[in-house]
């Protein structure tokens, strides 16, 4: 427990709702990114998985969106402390994405346009824990969250549902992404509560 | 790891805003632009925390300086602006982040675009440059509500007027000061084009305040031709309470 702060007292959460260690219930959806949104035209969008040699799975916008997509309703924990609740997107699970895919690998690198990265065992992306999303709320996705299609991997961190991606390269070594070199976990549970570098 | 600092000065920005001093005797250092967390806890052990950018320039003195913004509904930030005295300790977390930073070793030209409270880090990091005895040309763009909602108000008319290397330009969205030659508004082309560097100047851009200002100055910044990787943001939603 930390020092007491006098005279403070809170405003607290309705105990039935259970939250991560440290975060606090929002309703609206704030936005956090290191740079300009990108803005990517449909007909130049695209998902490619590669094993760091050779393209192993490539989808144009068309091919992607003829893959059988779900909609999924998830709780969202942001590093910044806001959890929001009961949030509804529809996408592609990576499950389906990868099928095809033999591989020994055990993380993945996924990649946005504008450069952003965010590494991901493997493991954490299938058996229905993480999709390719590109609508929210019955909406396509806007881009400043994330359009045309963002990856939902809602039992991490909100920085490692990587917005704008293009793609994934399947690593057998785990190697930090953007904000995972800068100084934030390199796995991020939030009921861990492993926000920095140095969180166990 | 949770650090405690005692309050040793209190200063009101604005009716709304208050600059809190901290002592912090293990104070490690921090970089202009980096964020601390702030913990408050009750004392049934109930806790809220929430990250302010730091306001000062990094000093050998163990002394660091948060300003916030008081939120309507806020949890934290009422706590801070209106509850603490000096002498209170508040337990603190940080520096943290390594990307929205200006470094006083960077040599080239610097563009600062505050929206309202945004303008914490920017003068973080205005303030480094000072502290450092760097010579790298700054302008700093600042849109605000009105006058009375500027932040550190004398200390920036002191140095855009000895320091004619930092250029400030205020832009007003709702009230401007008495002849005052803009119409209140907000960012425009024009104003990007008329008052920040020129692009193929290079300049090293950061834009911090709330996601629709930050969005629409790094388009018009883009659109006027700043390579997109010179541009770092920092953006708070209503309830982010990053400022």
């Amino acid at each position: 427990m930390g020092m007491i702060s006098r005279g403070f007292s809170g405003r607290r959460t309705p105990t039935d709702v259970k939250l991560p260690p440290g975060q606090y219930l929002t309703t609206d959806f704030p936005v956090l990114s290191a740079g300009p949104t990108p803005h990517v035209p449909l007909e130049k969008w695209e998902f490619v998985i590669d094993d760091g040699k050779n393209v192993l799975q490539r989808w144009d916008w068309k091919s992607f969106r003829n893959l059988r997509s779900e909609t999924v309703t998830v709780d969202l924990h942001c590093v910044t402390r806001w959890s929001k609740l009961g949030t509804s997107w529809e996408g592609v699970p990576l499950d389906t994405l990868l099928a095809d895919i033999k591989t020994d690998a055990s993380y993945t690198l996924v990649r946005s346009y504008g450069d952003y990265t965010t590494n991901v065992p493997l493991k954490d992306l299938l058996n229905k824990q993480a999709w390719i999303a590109f609508r929210y709320d019955g909406q396509d996705l806007a881009p400043e969250h994330g359009g045309p299609a963002r990856l939902l991997v809602p039992h991490l961190y909100l920085w490692k549902s990587a917005k704008w991606v293009r793609g994934m390269t399947l690593m057998h070594e785990d190697k930090p992404g953007f904000w995972e070199g800068l100084g934030y976990h390199i796995y991020g549970d939030p009921w861990r509560e492993q926000r920095y570098s140095g969180d166990r | 790891m949770w650090r405690v600092g005692t309050v040793v000065a209190l200063h009101d920005e604005t009716a709304t805003a208050r600059t809190i001093t901290l002592e912090v005797p293990d104070w490690p250092g921090h970089v202009a632009g980096q964020h601390v967390d702030v913990r408050l806890t009750a004392p049934d052990g109930y806790s809220a925390v929430r990250s302010y950018s730091l306001a000062s320039a990094p000093n050998s003195e163990r002394r660091v300086q948060i300003t916030v913004e008081r939120l309507l509904n806020g949890e934290v930030s009422p706590y801070l602006t209106q509850e603490v005295i000096v002498g209170d300790r508040l337990e603190l977390r940080g520096p943290i982040g390594g990307w929205f930073v200006w470094r006083s070793q960077q040599t080239g030209p610097v563009q600062l675009v505050a929206g309202g409270s945004g303008i914490v880090p920017l003068m973080a990091m205005i303030r480094s440059r000072t502290s450092a005895g760097s010579t790298v040309p700054f302008r700093l763009l600042y849109s605000v509500r009105e006058p009375g909602a500027v932040f550190y108000r004398d200390e920036l008319r002191t140095l855009s007027a000895e320091h004619r290397s930092v250029v400030v330009t205020y832009a007003y969205t709702r009230t401007v000061p008495k002849d005052w030659p803009r119409p209140p508004g907000r960012i425009d082309a024009a104003l990007i084009t008329d008052t920040t560097w020129p692009a193929d100047l290079g300049p090293a851009c950061y834009i911090c305040g709330p996601t629709p200002f930050v969005e629409t100055v790094a388009n018009l910044l883009t659109a006027s031709g700043n390579e997109r990787d010179k541009i770092r943001t920092e953006r708070f939603g209503p309830t982010g309470e990053r400022k």
